[in-house]
């Protein structure tokens, strides 16, 4: 079945599909449409769940991390302001391996205030555990969420995960998804069950326990071997996706990149645009392809070598900023190149903060500048700023 | 050392009996028996972790679990009680 939905409305969709026992959920721009629709499904009686409207958003994960451990399938939806609030719970939800599936309307940070998008919400959560997945159009929103589930629920696995989508860019417009058929997605992704049942009385238990110094470091150590078998189970996953819904996901999912001197590196709907851009410099007889991350937590460091293996210059574009170093996903990319022999240059963009358009012009520009880059085989300026208006500092 | 579990759930209800957290203490509380009443049980009734337990010859303290926090000291009427370095 086609529907023209709203990227809010697919991730509803997908979470519906995925039949969650409980969502709890608070409303923040840009993702308020998520609780509205799944209000809606359960009122129509289109979908059993324990639709929980809580106080706050860190009520909301909270919520998530207790309905989760009693071994039963969740999901919330939020953004930015909403998702720092979680902050604290994130890294319980994922130190808990509970697979809590997360969409994110990714929009910026305050100050000051701004509802629009970037990725700064998500970015500054890497460090909690939580496998981060970006969608570039409102079909991969619904998909990813499906597929998040089967992922973090595998029991090599057992993380939570986020699921990014533009804010207003996606969140907020209409474009056409192809829904799964609910048996199809019933196959793909049969009831979560899980070898400890937490809350089981029969068989009591300690959740959220003390750790001590002997102990903590290989709780830690565990979560990072589940990072690590993540990365086999989401190759998995998407091959059975696309086996039988035929879309086909990759971790880095690439264009023209094997003979192209300049890759660019994006995530998210500014990917679009880079790929227009790319088919324009084609034309031009320009040697430029496109490396999209979709995964990012597990980091794709296998694909992302073998995908820059030929490439003089990657132009990492980020939309985010970490403030005195660089993008984020600028340092993440350059870090898996250190101790490589050969290495391309690695350039540096921050682009499209607070929902700021990224367009055409802006990619060609930067072209243009890792085009100089690969020329004088010279790095000037590390990270740069796009579009930004800095006559009016 | 115990296998770990995934994530930290503890499966063995009881098992805090197994961690001596005695470990803590730098001050250790000494019962001067001929100061103490051994009727009173102010310590036992005051200790805050349980740490003192209540014996036909008065009160004991059980080193396995007390902190040092010497709430018995300052509770006990007689000052049978004092807080000693404590050494190892």
């Amino acid at each position: 079945m086609k529907l023209i939905v709203r990227g809010n409305e697919a991730t509803a969709v997908g979470a519906k599909l995925s039949r969650p026992d409980v969502i709890p959920a608070y409303p923040i721009t840009p993702s308020t449409l998520f609780p509205e629709k799944i209000s809606e499904y359960v009122a129509n009686g289109e979908l059993d769940t324990q639709f929980i409207t809580v106080e706050s958003e860190h009520s909301a994960i909270s919520a998530c991390i207790g309905a989760s451990a009693t071994g039963v399938r969740t999901c919330t939806c939020t953004a930015s302001q909403g998702l720092a609030l979680m902050h604290e719970m994130l890294f319980i939800a994922a130190g808990m391996r509970l697979p809590i599936v997360m969409p994110i309307g990714n929009r910026a940070l305050s100050a000051p205030i701004n509802i629009w998008c970037d990725h700064q919400d998500t970015i500054s959560e890497l460090d909690t555990g939580w496998m981060q997945f970006y969608a570039e159009k409102n079909q991969e929103a619904l998909d990813l969420v499906i597929m998040a589930f089967k992922i973090a629920e595998n029991k090599y696995v057992l993380l939570p995960a986020m699921v990014g989508l533009d804010a207003f860019v996606l969140t907020h417009t209409m474009e056409v998804v192809d829904v799964p058929d609910q048996k199809d997605v019933d196959d793909f992704l049969p009831p979560y069950t899980t070898s400890a049942s937490y809350l089981d009385p029969t068989k009591p238990a300690t959740v959220g326990s003390f750790g001590t110094p002997e102990y903590y470091m290989e709780f830690k150590y565990a979560e990072e071997l589940a990072m690590n078998a993540a990365e086999k189970v989401i190759d998995e996953v998407f091959a059975e996706f696309k086996q039988k819904f035929g879309r086909e996901y990759k971790k880095i999912n690439t264009y023209k990149t094997e003979d192209a001197d300049i890759i660019l590196v994006t995530m998210g709907s500014m990917s679009g645009t880079a790929r227009a851009t790319v088919r324009q410099l084609r034309k031009d007889g320009k040697k430029v392809g496109l490396a999209k991350l979709t995964v990012l937590r597990p980091f794709p460091e296998k694909e992302l070598l073998e995908c820059a293996q030929h490439a003089k210059v990657l132009a990492v574009v980020d939309r985010n900023i970490s403030f005195g170093f660089g993008g984020r996903v600028f340092s993440e990319v350059a870090g898996k190149f250190i101790n490589r022999a050969t290495k391309p240059l690695i350039t540096n963009y921050v682009v499209g903060l607070g929902g700021r358009d990224v367009t055409i012009n802006d990619y060609k520009e930067i072209v243009a500048d890792s085009e100089n880059v690969m020329n004088t085989g010279k790095v000037e300026t590390q990270t740069k700023w796009i579009n930004v208006k800095k006559e009016n500092l | 050392m115990a296998k770990i579990t995934t994530g930290a759930i503890n499966p063995e209800p009881g098992s805090s009996k197994k961690y001596k957290t005695g470990s803590w203490r730098n001050m250790k509380p000494v019962i001067d028996f001929n100061k103490c009443t051994k009727k009173c049980l102010f310590c036992y009734e005051y200790c805050p972790d349980s740490a003192v337990e209540k014996t036909k010859d008065g009160p004991k303290i059980n080193y396995d679990y007390c902190k040092g926090c010497g709430i018995c000291a300052y509770e006990c009427p007689k000052e049978a009680i004092t807080m000693e370095q404590e050494e190892k």
